[in-house]
């Protein structure tokens, strides 16, 4: 019996616990950035502290999923408590920015990133690039077995042998930037061979590289910066990186910011947003994440071929029909 | 008043998310929405969804009910420690379940397929698809089965099998007459919690490469940013749900499902002594204990220590939050959804099961709504209501805490129903005569009977919500870090395999101890 009034009493009081904590005003103070990240916290964690520090004012990061943090801002309208998105993916700014959810980002900061990784009409602007490679696995694929270009891999040759994840948003702006370049029709053509031609679906970039390593599949369509995960725990890791050159699968993606509507202060996010594009950070990030700077004159991240090099195609990176028509495209071929 | 306050949270706990998807769903065209839903591959879909979840169940049953039998009734050496054991794979995350498998059985550099290359096989099978999927999903969930069915075992009334046996009735015989049919309650609304967890899980078909309609529904959300679109497909899912809420209610109306006991007074039931059999029995636990606890912590071991075995530096993740202070918030959110969650359901479970009426019958139903409703979808239908209609604790503890509440109640629900139906209503019915009030009857005489089966609900939802992740990355307070989110960031973009291996390892050492702590706790009382 007693027992059973500890328990009751435990639950009252912890009950009381919860709605007292929830009777904090929502306001966060007023000093405070909120960033919604989809970015993990991971590879821009000691960044935010830095920036902290440096900027003096505080920042409070959300992490979670770039799409679905996307949507959680739309769904949360006037009332979003996020100032800052900092997504993985053009196609989540491009979003936002049709919802009309955006602000202009002042030019002098939008100027100091290239213009093809930025929105022209200033709603969202490049941190990093990410390009697309063919990672393969060394002891199972000789050189000269590698693919010039992404149309070989519909031969008979690579059956059964190429991993993708098409469910995934990286692979899903390289097949947008695929349409752009050689049209609708031809893109469909390619997803229709490819997808005959027995290829292994995974479900992002992380499983592919990973089946790679073990020699489940050769070869994998994959964004550039994986793989130095896996080789920082072992260094033996069998998997490799090529480059098709000039055509979609050489795409180059952006990680990048949009400010909110709702920014309590817009001030502070700009000032974040030059921080990011300063050289320091930009240096940090192609060592620790691995990803290309998007400022002039900064070296490629170690190990990886410079971005003109690549010679990536021209197109609109946020473009966010390009995005359903994609969807539906993947749909007709019978890739999703 | 207090049993109306609750039932009218829990009643819109559960409106919120139909009438998000209502909303939403009706801003798309209806031709858009028309056209998605008869594309031959939407079907395709729905068939798929529909064969994963017959097959998960089944092979979850099949796991389920002797384990269950086996740690209750029987001189199974170790029973303490299999029943801990065998209850920890809820604890996995599916996504860790997955890597698991396709580390130890994938076709090529899986375990299986280094040891048996001498052999020349060069390449396994392949176990993506339907059968990977009812693979790791089953032997994930059917702890849901077998705490239920043990919960049913242990609040049964032995003397029922004592009569049998002293009839001449056979052991064998008694079990499938008499015992049998007397779980059959607690064997359905288990299956059903699988049931319901196949459908709206995500991890498993998206790395298994296997089209459910969740997987869909994602696809929606995550490449298209389109909210209407994914809200239709989701309305669509719950209708599924709904078809299968039904479909467990009509067979449970034909089983005629009333066993009562005729005393109060608990006493053990007969243990059963295994004899020769004994060593089947403990191949069979070893070999589900293998299958779902060895393997899985196999594969986060490998994962934790392969830097220091392959010579690499290491590739350790940043952390702005000591470890300690995520594990604490991790108990901390699931013992307080647990909590609530197992208050909220134990009403619910005696208006359902002792004032049985149209009403409390569809509030029954309508808890398992959440539950089989993707993650994501009830997390999107909270911010919406949240940050319109409750500012003041949206993105709190007391929202995570609701959600938790919206999507895991049913698992209290239905352990707390389970045991209840064993309750003799005389009894309360006697308590009444004597004087009793309806509270004093609750605490002396229903609390005490249905105890297995909070006891299991609590636990239940404690497991599952310290897994949860796509309302917690949504709904926690900002900065709230959680075991889970943990895992999910260090395996989604950053690939550090060590940081989600340690945050494994720790969920399932939590889980151990707690379970551990419930069981002694349990064996206590009895």
């Amino acid at each position: 019996m007693q027992r059973q009034y500890v328990i009751a009493g435990i639950s009252g009081v912890a009950l009381v616990g919860v709605m007292l904590g929830g009777c904090n005003p929502l306001q966060p103070e007023e000093d405070t950035l909120t960033i919604y990240s989809g970015r993990g916290e991971d590879l821009i964690g000691p960044l935010i502290q830095q920036a902290e520090e440096d900027l003096g004012f505080n920042i409070e990061v959300r992490y979670g999923d770039t799409a679905e943090l996307a949507t959680t801002i739309m769904e949360e309208g006037e009332n979003s408590p996020a100032d800052l998105f900092f997504g993985q993916d053009a196609g989540a700014l491009g979003a936002l920015k049709q919802e009309g959810r955006t602000v202009t980002i002042p030019s002098e900061i939008l100027n100091k990133v290239d213009s093809r990784f930025r929105d022209e009409d200033g709603q969202w602007m490049g941190i990093t690039g990410r390009s697309r490679v063919v990672a393969y696995n060394e002891n199972q694929v000789d050189e000269d077995e590698l693919p010039d270009s992404v149309w070989d891999l519909t031969s008979e040759e690579y059956r059964g042998r190429v991993g993708w994840a098409p469910t995934n948003g990286s692979f899903q702006a390289f097949v947008t930037a695929m349409r752009l370049v050689e049209g609708d029709e031809r893109t469909k053509q390619w997803l229709e061979d490819m997808n005959a031609n027995d290829p292994q679906v995974y479900s992002n970039n992380t499983t592919t590289v990973e089946a790679i390593g073990r020699g489940e599949v050769d070869m994998g369509l994959v964004n550039n910066y994986y793989l130095f995960r896996f080789l920082a725990d072992d260094p033996d890791f069998p998997v490799q990186h090529h480059y098709t050159r000039g055509d979609a699968a050489s795409m180059v993606n952006i990680a990048g910011v949009s400010v909110l509507d709702t920014a309590d202060d817009t001030s502070q996010a700009f000032e974040f947003i030059n921080y990011l594009v300063s050289e320091e950070s930009q240096t940090f990030f192609a060592a620790e994440t691995k990803e290309y700077p998007l400022i002039p004159g900064m070296e490629p991240p170690a190990d990886q071929l410079e971005l003109d090099e690549i010679d990536p195609p021209e197109i609109d990176l946020g473009n966010l029909e390009d995005l359903e028509g994609t969807l539906s495209l993947l749909q007709e071929a019978g890739v999703l | 008043m207090f049993l109306l306050l609750i039932a009218s949270i829990t009643a819109l706990g559960m409106i919120l998310p139909p009438v998000y998807l209502v909303l939403r769903a009706t801003q798309s065209g209806v031709d858009e929405f028309l056209s998605i839903l008869t594309r031959s591959r939407t079907l395709e879909t729905i068939f798929n969804t529909l064969s994963m979840v017959a097959g998960i169940t089944l092979l979850a049953v099949l796991v389920a009910v002797p384990l269950a039998f086996l740690t209750t009734r029987t001189d199974l050496p170790g029973k303490r420690f299999w029943l801990v054991a065998t209850t920890l794979p809820l604890a996995i995350p599916t996504y860790v379940g997955s890597f698991a498998l396709l580390a130890f059985a994938g076709p090529r550099g899986s375990v299986l397929q280094i040891i048996l290359e001498p052999l020349g096989v060069d390449r396994l099978p392949s176990v993506y698809g339907w059968f990977g999927v009812v693979i790791v999903i089953g032997l994930l969930t059917y702890p849901y089965i077998m705490l239920t069915v043990r919960a049913a075992l242990l609040g049964m009334n032995p003397s029922l099998e004592e009569a049998a046996r002293s009839l001449g009735y056979s052991q064998r015989q008694t079990f499938f007459r008499i015992t049998f049919p007397q779980l059959k309650p607690a064997i359905a609304s288990g299956s059903l919690l699988v049931a319901l967890y196949s459908i709206q899980d995500f991890g498993t078909p998206a790395m298994l490469r296997f089209d459910s309609f969740t997987r869909v529904i994602f696809t929606q959300y995550r490449a298209a940013f389109d909210r209407t679109l994914a809200a239709a497909l989701a309305l669509v899912l719950m209708l599924l749900v709904m078809g299968i809420l039904l479909l467990e209610f009509k067979l449970r109306r034909a089983g005629a499902t009333y066993y009562t006991t005729s005393s109060g007074a608990m006493k053990p039931p007969t243990i059963i002594p295994l004899g020769r059999w004994k060593w089947v029995a403990l191949l069979f636990v070893s070999l589900i204990v293998f299958l779902t606890l060895v393997i899985p912590v196999g594969v986060i071991l490998f994962w934790l220590f392969r830097s220091t075995l392959f010579g690499g530096v290491g590739y350790t993740s940043f952390q702005a939050v000591p470890l300690w202070e995520i594990v604490w918030n991790s108990i901390y959110a699931a013992g307080l959804g647990a909590l609530v969650a197992t208050i909220f359901a134990i009403p619910i479970a005696i208006l359902s099961v002792r004032f049985r009426n149209r009403f409390t019958t569809i509030l029954e139903r309508c808890s398992y709504i959440g539950f089989g409703t993707p993650g994501i979808v009830i997390a999107l239908a909270l911010v919406f209501f949240g940050s319109s209609y409750a500012q003041f604790i949206y993105q709190e503890m007391p929202m995570l805490v609701f959600a938790y509440l919206v999507l895991f109640l049913p698992q209290a629900v239905g352990t707390i129903r389970g045991s209840l139906l064993q309750v003799n209503p005389s009894l309360e019915e006697s308590a009444h005569s004597l004087g009793r009030n309806s509270w004093q009857t609750f605490r002396e005489i229903t609390l005490p009977l249905v105890r297995p089966g909070i006891i299991s609900g609590a636990m239940l939802i404690f497991l599952t919500a310290m897994k949860e992740l796509p309302a917690t990355l949504i709904l926690a307070p900002i900065g709230f870090k959680t075991l889970a989110t943990q895992i999910w960031q260090a395996t989604a973009e950053d690939a550090a395999f060590a940081t989600a291996a340690e945050a494994s390892l720790l969920i399932l050492m939590i889980s151990s101890v707690s379970t551990w702590i419930i069981l002694s706790q349990e064996k206590k009382a009895s």
